[in-house]
């Protein structure tokens, strides 16, 4: 079953077109990379999936699950199972970040019964993610590291646990240390370490680096996006290799990482 | 505390008159006194012994004002118009009168303290037309809350100030005293009872904290959307003073406006001040508050969060005035916006009038963001869903200041309030 499917997307930002003729297809179960360079339109994809007001679909459609999704409010698609990490999320005054915690898991049908206190499963994941009590009681983003943001971001995601998960460069702005850590639990909500036929979850990952992609096990496909469509998809460890060693202008014409593919085993994909 | 010479109550009186005369070629601030009355001369003062005796309608205005009889307290005064109904208190060391019996017992005979000391000393009695107003009234009535030296109330103190009849003026005079290494928590409402709607509110409030007492201050006011309100509250904080204030409206009404003077004039004294409106249908505020930062070491830091829905104006104010050294201070004054018609003006002030002061603010007005919405609908929350939590968070204030029994009590009034009051 087809958990995302892009067709013929153009997308207009204020009046400008920013996404044009894009195609996405992601099957239950597999995690695709997207790659790119910086403007060429990733983000819009992703808030144009979740259907944010500013990002107006002019031509073509997205389903989710089948469904026909492309006009519905963004808060009835993350109730069908989508989940996203944000690259750079708004910081909020007032709200607390156990707050949006337990309103997550209210989301996800949990009975919370109205309690300030955090529930004891809440607690559990915010210590895994190295949160102590007094940090989660800060109001969400506000003053928070680029590594904190991170963190926060995925942990609404384990309350969450959506079916299809958007991660916006969940390796930017982050400490080693802390991409390993993200990483692990990105590995978890996607099922990684199951075996193929339980993998239930599906996932897009945007980054530009890569890094960490070595420590989410097997991904599924890889696709270069430029100018607001995908010129190049395929193998995960040729493309990656092929923008290593060439960069992103080589991959415009999708044709520098088949030429040249026996050339590249000597490149290692895990960096 | 301000030492100029004291006036006899017939030159009070007469310059009081002066002040009105004054005013009323000012145009008397678009208020004529002349158009209320006290009315309620002829009734009998302190007509309640015991909270038992409290009618079930008066409770339930006073659980709209964040007072619940049922919880424990160290004191409970009531007063209705002009005339105070009840003044109970239990805690040693602790006083809790009505004003005039207060004026009467403390008249400095056998080492006693002198109430006179203390009237119009913080608040100046010819400051404008409603101080004066209350001067020439004579202690129409109010309460007096006397700490004596180093004790501590256990409960809060609360207080209730109800007007109750049409076309009335309330005219109040408090005066609150915490001697040296004393505590009080005091809560105090006020409201305008449904049948009085129109009406007009006048509460003189003076607070002398001494040397490393501390006060913590919970006032909430739910008046008629034709009452007009003039507080006047003045605060001289002496060395190590510590001060909290909290003051919440989130009702209508026609025109409230109020700016506490707190002078900081003791050394390493400290005040914070925290002011939570929701304006609402024609409602217009213009509240503020002015610290001056005297003694060396003071702080002040003044926080105020405004909404503004229909055709609400509110002006919210802040201003510090820097003197002393090593004195620090901070304004912050963030509204929020949510509909065409209201408007928010925000003024933060900040006076250094030395190079060792460090004071700073930040404002902010302007409507919810796009951005803050759809980052709550990603978690899957509807756009209104979303509003209230940013709303709500918004108004979460800080209650880290408080004592924790106090800090609880007014996030329990705060969430009651705004929920009567935003459904």
């Amino acid at each position: 079953m087809s958990w995302l499917r892009i067709e013929k997307l153009a997308v207009e930002v204020r009046g400008k077109l920013i996404l044009k003729d894009f195609n996405l297809n992601i099957e239950k179960g597999e995690v695709h990379v997207l790659l790119g360079p910086n403007g060429a339109g990733k983000t819009t994809l992703i808030k144009t999936i979740l259907g944010f007001k500013n990002y107006k679909v002019v031509n073509g459609h997205i389903f989710f699950k089948d469904k026909d999704i492309t006009n519905l409010p963004t808060n009835e698609r993350i109730q069908m199972g989508i989940g996203v990490l944000f690259q750079h999320p708004p910081a909020i005054n007032g709200l607390k970040l156990s707050k949006l915690l337990t309103v997550c898991s209210e989301k996800r049908g949990n009975n919370t019964e109205c309690t300030d206190e955090l529930s004891s499963d809440i607690q559990q994941l915010a210590t895994r993610l190295k949160f102590s009590p007094e940090y989660i009681n800060r109001d969400v983003n506000l003053g928070f590291s680029g590594g904190e943001v991170k963190r926060s971001e995925i942990l609404q995601m384990m309350v969450l646990k959506p079916d299809l998960l958007l991660f916006d460069e969940p390796d930017s702005g982050v400490d080693v240390e802390n991409v390993e850590l993200i990483a692990k639990i990105m590995r978890e909500l996607l099922d990684r370490d199951k075996i193929p036929s339980k993998q239930g979850k599906s996932g897009l990952i945007i980054t530009h680096l890569g890094y960490i992609l070595k420590f989410l096990g097997h991904i599924t496909r890889a696709h270069i996006m430029m100018d607001g469509t995908i010129t190049c998809s395929g193998d995960p460890a040729l493309i990656i290799n092929s923008i290593m060693k060439n960069g992103f202008e080589a991959c415009r014409e999708c044709v520098s990482c088949v030429e040249n593919s026996s050339l590249l085993k000597e490149v290692d994909f895990t960096l | 505390m301000n030492m100029k010479t004291k006036d006899s109550p017939d030159q009070i009186k007469d310059k009081a008159h002066k002040v009105l005369e004054r005013a009323k070629q000012q145009n008397n601030d678009g208020i004529n006194l002349n158009d209320y009355t006290l009315g309620d001369e002829g009734k009998p003062e302190g007509t309640l012994h015991s909270e038992e005796e409290i009618p079930e309608d008066l409770k339930e205005s006073m659980d709209k004002v964040g007072i619940d009889v049922n919880e424990k307290k160290s004191g409970l005064y009531l007063q209705t118009g002009n005339k105070y109904d009840l003044c109970v208190s239990n805690t040693p060391g602790i006083e809790l009168l009505p004003i005039k019996e207060a004026l009467k017992k403390y008249d400095g005979t056998d080492g006693k303290l002198n109430l006179q000391d203390y009237l119009w000393k913080a608040v100046p009695y010819d400051k404008d037309q409603y101080t004066a107003e209350a001067a020439i009234q004579e202690i129409s009535q109010g309460y007096f809350i006397y700490a004596k030296k180093d004790r501590k109330t256990v409960f809060p103190l609360q207080s209730c100030l109800f007007v109750n009849l049409p076309g009335m003026k309330q005219v109040v005079h408090n005066i609150i005293i915490a001697e040296e290494g004393s505590e009080l928590d005091i809560i105090t409402g006020c409201s305008t009872h449904r049948i009085a709607r129109k009406a007009l509110h006048l509460g003189v409030s003076e607070f002398y904290v001494k040397k490393n007492a501390r006060v913590s201050f919970t006032m909430v006011h739910n008046w008629a959307d034709d009452t007009n309100v003039r507080p006047r509250t003045g605060i001289i904080l002496e060395d190590n003073a510590e001060f909290s204030n909290f003051y919440i409206v989130m009702s209508a009404v026609r025109n409230l406006q109020t700016n506490p003077v707190i002078n900081l004039v003791g050394k390493n004294s400290s005040y914070y001040g925290q002011t939570l409106i929701y304006g609402k249908g024609n409602s217009y505020f213009d509240t503020g508050a002015t610290a001056h930062l005297i003694g060396e070491g003071s702080k002040a830091e003044l926080i105020s969060r405004v909404l503004a829905i229909d055709s609400a104006h509110v002006k919210a104010r802040g201003t510090i005035i820097g003197d002393g050294k090593d004195v620090t201070g901070h304004i912050d004054c963030s509204a929020l916006i949510l509909s065409d018609h209201s408007r928010v003006d925000s003024i933060p002030e900040i006076q250094a009038r030395n190079p060792q002061v460090t004071l700073t603010h930040e404002a902010s007005v302007g409507k919810i963001a796009d951005d803050h919405i759809e980052y709550l609908m990603s978690r899957g929350l509807s756009e209104s869903e979303s509003i209230n939590l940013i709303v709500s968070g918004f108004l979460d204030v800080d209650t880290s200041p408080l004592p924790k029994k106090l800090a609880k009590e007014t996030e329990k009034i705060i969430k009651l309030v705004s929920e009567a009051e935003m459904g």
